[in-house]
């Protein structure tokens, strides 16, 4: 269950669902998101309630939860008692015979859990695909003869597996067809690399091309695009604020958020997650009592949220948010990872979805990875935001510029959804994907499965909770042929580890009816409880 | 066992508990009592003490004004007025619609337009798509990575290789899965921002040694052993990098790599090479500064370098052994929190790789031509060559600052302006000069640029013609220069 790929690592202490219910007794949170700011102003805003869930789960599952963990560890130290004494074979990777004598280079507890946990379970991840990403993929066969230490390809390749694990939102990601004859073109003009910086001789046409059109898409003035999304946050990010300046970062934020508000070397304040009071006070504080010890104001404050969670599949709660950082002054920079070309009714994003004004949100960041099947980010905003970025990002400066085929897949796929390409598909495939995620989540919730997040977020975690449930559940699926992320600490709160599902407009009716029924199936057959059923026999929303 | 022991205290405790005299029970008791009562006491918190009312408060508010986002920027900074390249920037390039030859790109061995990468790439297109829509650890790993980090490490003969999906990030990741708060990385002043980042992100202590000075890397080693003689115990968990670039991307010098191995050995710290420049050009085979020296690779940690440069492609990779590598699989956040790289790119580096491996006099090419450039450079009036003459880059200097930067800048922006005229592209390096943290000292960076030179005979000509004496204009250029085999 340690996560080896993607997703949100807290930034906090463990959070806790209950909290954010609002004292529902049902330990549903059916927030209402009408801004009353926003009402008062006169500008009436389009109204979305905000319906999201988080049900706890019954005491007897967090109790075994519990028990599962210690007997992990338990049979862990007596492994790793049995290694000692040579009784049972270490396979693990050791030290160099000269170095011996060297500090080791990482400390063997540290890896108790690596060793003794996440090893028994390792298969279920960095699974190696052999096709696009697609609405199916071709998985290769790989088993273990050391127990997950050292895996063997069998040769045989899994044909069509249901992709339930790519964030291939608007099924962009796919192998050649006609519509990518561009980027075919492009390759063969321009070759792969660029060798160069943006500030150097590494600005190609293409890139301004791109960005000239990631700026119209988003409905702002200037936009910026880097070769990698991860570092468009953590290379950013210290360029925007520095010392003296305040961070209030959601605790779900993601690590490249984390990682970028460290290296700025502002102070950082966690509030939790999507939590509006939390937020308030924060804020109220900040601006009231200033910097700590030297009183001083602080110069600016600037709020870290994502758009959509990818562990918790909700949706950040923008009016209020916006409400909130008109109220206090400060700036709001929102990653749309997940959400850009996912939510919205044209796909623009979270602020289409709740039909804000971009020009509310002061730094719209997002990726190229998930709705537009290729890779890198951008920085969108007013012109003088992204030309002091272009003078000062860390990326701009130091790190090679995005390969010119790639730039060229991302202006394919936004002509496609902003329907220049002459054909209303794009359009469509966004609305596929909403009926999709509307039609899963019912699905999942007719079952009694407790789901985590809004409504309307395709991003869907399921809560299996115990950690051989991780296992299990990701290993049975994948023997009928349906690939699933499965994700648990440290990832996630210890003790509620999750499966993850990933609409995509690409998925058909069948396939989306094939997973939820080959789930519960699951329970039947191996006569165990497999799947915690929720205690709300109505469905939310 | 452990336990056992603990009851036999707790009998002890008991038993010392019965013979002790009255008044130190009492004494004991009032103790108690009083942690209780600061325990339960009203805690003093600093924020309240002001007990500024609602309206105060408010007023609070509505007073404070934060700074803009962003400061203003002029609007003729360069970097809003860069230079656009159309097609390809192999050889030849045009910028700005000018078509020059390529003296600023670090495509070393050509490899950029090169027809069988295209063709390579072109073929997982077709097959994959563009994007992997996922992290390595959901569904983003392809058969394609696996073979590319297998081929790196036969490449680089290590038993292990990993990839990362941009360059930049690659070392940038690699030193804070190792490096924890608390370790002691000893660092060029030289090295490259890359590696910054990777130290701050570490949150490590850091020491800074005189760039390629092995007598000063030595007194800090030294200075540690004392300070660990002080707090042996301390100095048992305390992990020792040495963090070096082979040639470095800000001066163009080689690192001593055998004296810095001796030193590995001697006060047993690891050493982290990034060898972004060197991969793909030194030694016989293009495996960097080790083979350049000779040195078995197994005397370094970790190595990390590139895939954007000499393999014309995107993203990096580090190598080393399975003890080391596979450490980053799990912490190395740029591995495991970002997508992985797109299919084609990592096709193109596999397809880079076999040409390197097939024609290694390409390497022999690349030097030869280095080395004339270098020559041919020297002993233009004003200007120096800063860096190795293997290096296929380097920077131009002046020799006499004008004492400011910023004038400095402007007279090297001439010259590169100047040859960009004569169809030279040509280009400044630049530096965030506020965030620079182990350059060089001031004084020398003060006329510091480099451009790259690129290209083969044709080029080097009218590059010596136009920077040369022959040449009319600069009398004092610096730029650096990137040298292409091809």
């Amino acid at each position: 269950m340690a996560n080896p790929g993607g997703g949100a690592i807290c930034n906090g202490n463990l959070h806790k669902h209950e909290k954010q219910s609002d004292g529902s007794p049902s330990g549903n949170c059916v927030k209402n998101g009408i801004v009353k700011e926003a009402q008062q102003n006169g500008r009436p805003h389009f109204y979305k309630p905000i319906v999201e869930s988080f049900e706890e789960a019954p005491l007897h599952v967090m109790v075994f939860t519990y028990l599962g963990y210690g007997l992990g560890t338990l049979f862990g130290y007596l492994r790793d008692f049995l290694r000692s004494c040579g009784l049972e074979k270490c396979n693990a990777a050791i030290e160099r015979e000269e170095q011996k004598d060297f500090v080791p280079l990482y400390q063997n507890f540290e890896n108790f859990y690596t060793r003794n946990l996440y090893m028994r379970i390792r298969d279920n991840w960095n699974r190696p695909i052999c096709s696009a990403p697609g609405s199916q993929f071709d998985v290769m066969e790989r088993v273990s003869d050391d127990y997950n230490w050292t895996f063997r390809f069998t040769g045989r390749i899994i044909k069509d597996v249901i992709n339930m694990g790519s964030y291939n939102f608007l099924g962009l990601a796919a192998s050649y067809d006609e519509s990518m004859r561009t980027v075919k073109d492009v390759l063969e003009d321009y070759g792969l690399g660029v060798a160069s910086t943006r500030h150097e001789m590494g600005t190609l046409d293409k890139h301004e091309e791109l960005e000239n059109l990631v700026a119209k898409f988003l409905n702002v003035e200037a936009a910026m695009v880097f070769g990698m999304g991860f570092a468009t946050n953590s290379m950013n990010i210290p360029a925007l604020v520095g010392k003296g300046c305040l961070i209030l970062s959601d605790e779900l934020n993601h690590a490249s958020l984390v990682l970028g508000a460290r290296l700025s070397g502002a102070t950082i304040r966690i509030f939790k997650h999507n939590n509006m009071q939390s937020l308030e006070k924060l804020l109220r504080d900040a601006v009231i009592y200033g910097q700590p010890r030297i009183r001083r104001a602080w110069k600016k404050i600037l709020i870290l949220v994502e758009g959509i969670y990818s562990m918790e599949g909700s949706i950040v709660d923008l009016p209020q948010i916006v409400a909130l950082k008109k109220k206090y002054k400060a700036y709001l920079y929102i990653d749309e990872a997940h959400s850009i070309g996912s939510v919205g009714p044209t796909g623009r994003g979270v602020v289409e979805f709740f039909g804000l004004d971009p020009r509310d949100v002061d730094v719209l960041m997002g990726t190229f990875t998930k709705s537009f099947g290729a890779a890198g980010g951008y920085i969108a905003g007013r012109k003088d935001l992204v030309d002091y970025l272009r003078v000062h990002s860390h990326s701009a400066v130091y790190a090679t510029s995005m390969s010119p085929p790639v730039a060229e897949q991302i202006i394919r796929s936004m002509k496609f959804i902003m329907g220049l390409d002459g054909t209303t598909q794009g359009l469509q495939r966004v609305r596929q994907l909403a009926k999709n995620t509307r039609y899963f989540r019912q699905r999942l919730n007719e079952m009694g499965f407790i789901i985590y997040g809004n409504e309307e977020s395709p991003v869907i975690p399921l809560l299996l909770y115990m950690p051989a449930k991780v296992a299990a559940f990701a290993r049975h699926l994948l023997n009928r042929k349906i690939g699933v992320v499965v994700v648990g600490f440290p990832a996630t709160p210890l003790a509620e580890a999750r499966a993850r599902f990933c609409v995509s407009a690409a998925h058909t009716r069948e396939m989306l009816d094939t997973v939820p029924s080959l789930s519960t199936k699951l329970d039947i057959k191996n006569n165990l409880p497999m799947i915690i059923y929720s205690n709300n026999s109505s469905p939310i929303g | 066992m452990a336990t056992v022991a603990e009851q036999w205290v707790l009998v002890e405790m008991v038993q010392a508990l019965y013979e002790a005299p009255a008044y130190h029970l009492i004494l004991e008791g009032i103790l108690i009592l009083w942690i209780i009562r600061l325990l339960f006491s009203k805690t003093y918190k600093l924020q309240e003490r002001s007990d500024l009312t609602v309206k105060e408060k408010e007023e609070l508010i509505e007073e404070w004004q934060p700074e803009p986002l962003v400061p203003p920027i002029s609007k003729d900074h360069p970097a809003l007025n860069y230079n656009i390249v159309s097609g390809p920037p192999s050889h030849k390039i045009v910028v700005n619609g000018k078509q020059c030859v390529n003296f600023a790109s670090f495509n070393f061995l050509g490899l950029l337009d090169n027809p069988r990468v295209k063709a390579a790439a072109l073929a997982s297109l077709k097959k994959y798509g563009v994007g992997t829509c996922g992290p390595r650890g959901f569904y983003g790993t392809f058969d394609v990575h696996l073979d590319l980090e297998d081929r790196l490490a036969k490449f680089m003969k290590t038993e292990e290789a990993i990839i990362y999906s941009y360059g930049f990030a690659t070392i940038a990741s690699a030193i804070p899965a190792y490096s924890k708060r608390g370790d002691i990385v000893f660092v060029d002043r030289a090295a490259c921002f890359a590696i910054q980042k990777g130290l701050q992100a570490s949150r490590s202590d850091i020491k800074l040694f005189k760039h390629n000075d092995m007598a000063d890397l030595e007194r800090l080693l030294k200075e540690q052993e004392m300070e660990d003689q002080k707090n042996p115990r301390k100095a048992r968990v305390t992990r020792r990098f040495i963090v070096v670039e082979g040639l470095y991307m800000n001066t163009g010098t080689l690192c001593p790599l055998p004296e810095l191995v001796k030193l590995k050995y001697k006060y047993k710290a690891r050493i982290f090479l990034e060898e972004s420049l060197s991969f793909g050009v030194l030694g016989e085979h293009g495996r960097g500064v080790t083979e350049h020296f000779g040195i078995s690779i197994d005397d370094i940690d970790l190595i990390s370098a590139n895939m954007e440069n000499s393999l014309a492609s995107i993203g990096g990779f580090c190598c080393g052994r399975s003890f080391v590598i596979d450490h980053q699989r799990l912490s190395g956040q740029g591995y495991c929190f970002s997508a992985s790289l797109p299919p084609l790119l990592a096709a193109a580096a596999i397809e880079a790789l076999n040409i390197m491996e097939e024609n290694p006099g390409i390497f022999l090419v690349l030097k030869e031509k280095c080395e004339r450039i270098h020559k041919a450079l020297q002993g233009i009036s004003g200007l120096k060559v800063v860096g190795e003459s293997l290096s296929p880059a380097f920077h131009l200097q002046l020799t006499d600052s004008t004492g400011s930067r910023e004038k400095d800048v402007k007279l090297l922006q001439e010259i590169v302006n100047h040859c960009m005229d004569r169809s030279i592209a040509l280009t400044q390096a630049r530096y965030l000069e506020k965030e620079e943290k182990c350059l060089p000292p001031p004084r020398r960076r003060t006329g510091e640029s480099r451009a790259h030179n690129q290209g083969g005979g044709p080029g080097c000509a009218a590059l010596g013609r136009v920077l040369g004496p022959g040449g009319q204009p600069p009398r004092s250029t610096h730029t650096g220069l990137c040298v292409t085999a091809l």
